[in-house]
């Protein structure tokens, strides 16, 4: 495919134009157009190279310092409703949320809701730097703490139900049944009460998609914590020396 | 996607296929001027050419490679112009650690003319962009983006006329809808205007009022949509009038050939887009007879 896109193409077409008031000028009589690969057959230009050098030294000497160390691979589909690499996320967004929006609002966060799609990478077992944050979250996507009323918090719970994809979460429960029902909710150490409000963390690319992205269409209030995904991430691997995360029981749907 | 298949014929057989009964007797280029315009899409921030291990494009791209090839173009034709149509930002660590700085600066030291704003380029919001902007040599351009309310108000302009070896050559720029796809906080009061009115306007602005021989777009649009009221760079060439080239971005679409599109005169539009990430450059020539009543009233397009 990519050597049919990258090819030279030159095919010929005569038309119709008329430049009768142009004359003085010139008409136009042909036009030309191909397409040029960039590829190995080029040497690139020294001094641009050169130009480049002191910022790709700054960028490598960041991001390719281990910052921690992960055992075993974390990935995102060794589960069936949670996997590793999104419960170690979901649970790092929680832990390095909460202290922030405490100091901020006064309020306890209760729980963590991210897209399975918002999580760009897994992380490979062995050292880990903070190019690994950049592969996992590439946006400038924010934290953003959502206030959500009783109904809302039980209509996600039914749209994370029927996703087809795990998307993570952390600080709840969900329990389904054999037949995909719900069979309970718990928050925190609680059973969900349906008639109270709860604080979600999320990215703020779900809040902003509203109901066009399904997770969030009816919220009461959205607090933006202005704290960068990616950097969360890379302060959570500068704290951790080991990092971890499996499948657990956090979202499951039981057996026959 | 109505590709205008029989009209098509390649060069290797060096036939041509005459349209409404006008021949081409004109193939030689003697007295001629020429135009050439360069270009790319979506480059992302790729500064850097793909590692040799990359799965889908090892040893492609780069700015430094880039850079060659522009500059033996213009050894060859001075003539020449380069564009980009968007998404300059966001894909690469670079973008991360400065902002488009960088981005910015090579696109300069390049001599790019002319760029138009996608929807990525507002990643670090408006501010984000006005940062960058005393890095940049080359004009941004767009038509259908109100910037009036903002702090990037009196940075962009909706067109601009090159004029070069005597050809007076319109360029505008049409950037896509940002709701649902820039967060307001970024985008802040940005207006965005209808890009197929604003087109209208614009074209007819520069080939009546400023009796321009070339109309280039420089669109981040997207190339085609399912949905023919979804603004795109094929609803644009074919709704359009005196438009003769679009250069399109968004979409990464890598196309076998540029794309050749009917106006609303029955004339031929091009309709082109490179793909992404700095991997190709799109190249288009006008040529100009000099000489009255030259090749009757045929445009040749080789593609």
């Amino acid at each position: 495919m990519t050597n049919s896109k990258i090819k030279h193409f030159v095919v010929i077409i005569t038309l119709c134009f008329s430049f009768a008031c142009k004359q003085e000028k010139g008409q136009l009589i042909e036009i030309e157009g191909k397409q040029i690969p960039v590829d190995s057959s080029l040497s690139g230009i020294d001094s641009l190279t050169a130009f480049i050098a002191p910022y790709k030294k700054r960028v490598d000497e960041v991001l390719d310092s281990t910052l921690a160390h992960a055992p075993r691979s974390l990935d995102l589909n060794d589960g069936e409703r949670n996997t590793s690499m999104g419960n170690f996320l979901a649970d790092l967004i929680f832990e390095e949320t909460a202290p922030l929006f405490k100091t901020k609002t006064g309020k306890e966060l209760d729980f963590v809701i991210m897209n399975h799609g918002g999580v760009r990478a897994i992380l490979s077992a062995g050292p880990v730097t903070a190019r690994n944050a950049y592969e996992i979250m590439p946006f400038e996507n924010y934290i953003s703490v959502v206030e959500l009323d009783g109904t809302a918090v039980r209509n996600l719970v039914l749209y994370l139900a029927g996703a087809r994809r795990a998307h993570p979460i952390a600080g709840m429960q969900i329990v389904m049944d054999q037949d995909g029902g719900l069979e309970s909710i718990t928050i925190g150490d609680s059973p969900f009460d349906e008639s109270r409000s709860y604080f979600v963390a999320t990215s703020d690319y779900l809040v902003a998609g509203g109901s066009e992205i399904g997770f969030f269409p009816n919220v009461e209030s959205t607090t933006d914590t202005g704290y960068l995904l990616r950097n969360a991430i890379i302060d959570h691997f500068r704290k951790k020396d080991t990092l971890t995360g499996q499948v657990d029981d956090r979202f499951i749907m039981k057996d026959q | 996607m109505k590709r205008r298949d029989f009209l098509k014929q390649t060069a290797a057989t060096s036939s041509f296929v005459g349209l409404g009964g006008l021949g081409l007797n004109s193939c030689a280029h003697f007295g001629q001027k020429k135009i050439t315009i360069l270009h790319t899409n979506d480059v992302h921030s790729h500064i850097e050419t793909f590692p040799s291990t990359h799965a889908r494009w090892a040893n492609l791209g780069g700015v430094a490679r880039r850079a060659a090839l522009v500059e033996s173009i213009r050894n060859e034709n001075p003539n020449t112009l380069l564009f980009d149509a968007g998404d300059i930002f966001q894909g690469t660590p670079y973008f991360n650690f400065y902002g488009g700085e960088l981005e910015f600066k090579l696109m300069s030291k390049l001599k790019y003319d002319a760029a138009t704003i996608g929807n990525h380029d507002f990643d670090n919001g408006i501010g984000g962009l006005l940062a960058q902007v005393p890095h940049a040599s080359f004009e941004l351009l767009s038509a259908n983006y109100d910037f009036t309310n903002t702090e990037m108000d009196g940075y962009t302009k909706p067109y601009k006329i090159y004029s070069i070896d005597g050809i007076k050559i319109g360029v505008y720029g049409l950037g896509i809808q940002l709701e649902g796809l820039v967060l307001k906080r970024l985008c802040k009061e940005t207006q965005y205007l209808n890009p197929f009115e604003v087109a209208l306007d614009t074209e007819r602005q520069l080939k009546e009022k400023e009796n321009c021989d070339l109309v280039i777009c420089l669109s981040h649009l997207g190339y085609d949509y399912a949905n023919p009221n979804r603004p795109s760079d094929t609803q644009l060439a074919e709704r359009t009038s005196y438009t003769d080239l679009i250069i399109g971005g968004h979409t990464h679409t890598f196309l076998d050939k540029p794309d050749v599109r009917t106006n609303q005169k029955g004339n031929s539009v091009l309709v082109n887009q490179v793909g992404c990430y700095g991997i190709n450059l799109g190249r288009i020539d006008f040529y100009f007879d000099s000489q009255k009543n030259a090749s009757a009233n045929g445009v040749s397009i080789t593609v």
